[in-house]
């Protein structure tokens, strides 16, 4: 599904403060398998998540999902095939805008915007079901502005807002660093439930390593540009709590 | 009557905000502009009618100019508006030709309609229609799909790129409407007070930015989610921005001094909000 090959990502070249986020990456993430990245900070796993995304652009290599190069695409390009959350709850949904208005965008993600009404009673009664799947009692304020929202609530929509149009990767970059660890569950599991479903390939970023032990088919270690340890789903399965916390000592 | 005129001008500069949250300084030039074109169109015996989409076209080119500035060479929007609006000063004098041309016997857009006797509620009437079918176009295009994309660039860019929305283009788009619409507004006002003048748009931004905030703070108020409704809003914005200028007039402050009581009134109502934070 995802193929990346040779990249190098230098960001302030030739200067002082050059800095080489990522060395040489190469790694094929198959269809349908849900990634985990691990490393600390500075490893470059935020940078291999955008070179993903496209949010960055790469010095070096190549980016392609099913054979097809996209390394030239711009970001809003990739997102036919892309659904992100992202790690602050804001960047992710629009505050004044209505939870409705921002589901109606979600479902546009792969169209284009034309000028036509597209929020309709047949439109908000799915969102309305969508969003009650959730149990958090959401469903009945899908007229009021996002940003009235908690953070937990905002995320745990934007992971739905990600799979109201077709997606194939889903991109999570530490979604539960800014919550608390009931609200973290809730998006954990949700993510997990939806990949399983929509049968996505998904990448997700954490620094919890519970949530890394407990969750993906694959896990991979980052450190200073590099892939450092890189399991599969077998080897993962194998892998205990104990022996993670200590690639980090 | 006068807001009226300007109410077109403030939904302008109302979408600006919308995309920017800063307001688009372009805005000083484009209405001078509209009101030259206004000017030089009439006195070649255009129909009034006929100046409209002529004054509204080059309102939305001077606007994506700006856009385009600011998008694609990454230059400040403040500083790209600046730029802009310096530049027209000089086209719309070397299109007008002086720097003042009178419109009198001529036949302008408020020659039309005229179902009453007294000349100030025909230009009130023509004046409310133009507002009734811009606001009523603006109301549905921004409830639109495109319209959703449109607001939520400004509110939230990360997300926009990330669910298909070229923002260089809409935030280009954007401007070249709300442009328009000011250029729109030149162009009533310059047939409203029957002369253009080449320095009619100096800070004229600043009273487009007083009326969306009498606006805002009404809708923060009162909680207004309806974006036909927040329109609306800012129009009454509009009118009663004039209000209390004409006000402030009539109580006998100078003439000279309006520009100066323009800016307090602006800085007051940003600041009232502010201070009863800091009490509270």
């Amino acid at each position: 599904m995802i193929t990346l090959q040779n990249i190098q990502k230098v960001f302030n070249k030739g200067e002082v403060n050059e800095v080489c986020a990522l060395n040489d990456v190469s790694l094929t993430i198959q269809r349908g398998e849900y990634l985990v990245l691990v490393g600390s900070n500075g490893s470059g796993k935020t940078t291999l998540l955008n070179v993903i995304s496209g949010a960055e652009n790469v010095t070096s290599g190549k980016v392609l999902f099913e054979n097809n190069d996209v390394t030239k695409l711009p970001e809003y390009k990739r997102s036919q095939w892309i659904a992100r959350v992202f790690q602050n709850p804001l960047s992710g949904t629009a505050p004044d805008l209505s939870i409705l208005d921002n589901f109606r965008l979600a479902a546009l993600r792969t169209e284009s915007k034309k000028p036509v009404i597209g929020v309709k009673a047949a439109f908000k009664k799915l969102v309305q079901d969508r969003i009650s799947t959730l149990g958090m009692g959401l469903e009945n304020k899908v007229e009021q502005a996002m940003g009235t929202l908690s953070g937990g609530q905002r995320q745990a929509l934007t992971l739905l807002m990600s799979v109201m149009d077709h997606t194939d990767i889903l991109l999570l970059d530490e979604p539960t660093a800014a919550l608390d660890p009931r609200s973290a569950k809730i998006i954990l599991e949700t993510a997990d439930a939806l990949i399983k479903q929509y049968k996505l390939t998904a990448v997700l970023i954490t620094h919890n390593l519970r949530d890394a032990h407990q969750y993906g088919s694959r896990i991979i270690q980052m450190a200073e540009g590099k892939v450092l340890k890189d399991m599969d789903a077998p080897a993962k399965n194998e892998l205990q709590l104990q022996d993670m916390f200590a690639w980090f000592s | 009557m006068l807001g009226l005129c300007l109410s077109a001008m403030a939904l302008g500069i109302f979408i600006t905000m919308k995309i920017f949250s800063i307001p688009d300084i372009t805005t000083d030039g484009s209405y001078t502009l509209g009101a030259v074109l206004t000017a030089v169109l009439l006195t070649a015996h255009w129909p009034a009618w006929a100046i409209i989409p002529v004054v509204m076209l080059a309102g939305a080119f001077a606007g994506s100019l700006t856009g385009l500035i600011h998008t694609k060479l990454k230059i400040d929007a403040l500083l790209s508006g600046i730029l802009v609006m310096t530049g027209l000063y000089s086209i719309n004098l070397t299109i007008l030709g002086r720097s003042n041309v009178p419109l009198l016997n001529v036949q302008t857009i408020f020659s039309y309609l005229r179902p009453f006797v007294n000349d100030i509620y025909n230009e009130a009437l023509t004046g409310l229609i133009f507002i009734a079918v811009l606001s009523g176009i603006l109301g549905y295009l921004l409830k639109t799909d495109f319209g959703i994309a449109m607001r939520a660039v400004g509110n939230s860019a990360s997300m926009t790129r990330a669910l298909g929305v070229n923002n260089d283009i809409m935030k280009i788009t954007g401007l070249a409407m709300a442009n328009a619409l000011t250029a729109l507004s030149g162009y009533l006002v310059a047939q409203y007070q029957n002369f253009t003048d080449i320095n009619m748009g100096i800070s004229i931004v600043i009273t487009g930015l007083g009326s969306v905030l009498i606006g805002d703070a009404i809708i923060k108020w009162w909680r207004i989610r309806s974006i036909v409704m927040q329109l609306l809003v800012v129009l009454v914005g509009s009118i009663v921005f004039q209000l209390v200028l004409a006000f402030t007039l009539s109580v006998g402050i100078d003439p000279n001094l309006l520009k100066l009581v323009t800016s307090v009134m602006v800085l007051l109502i940003v600041s009232i909000p502010r201070l009863r934070a800091i009490k509270a």
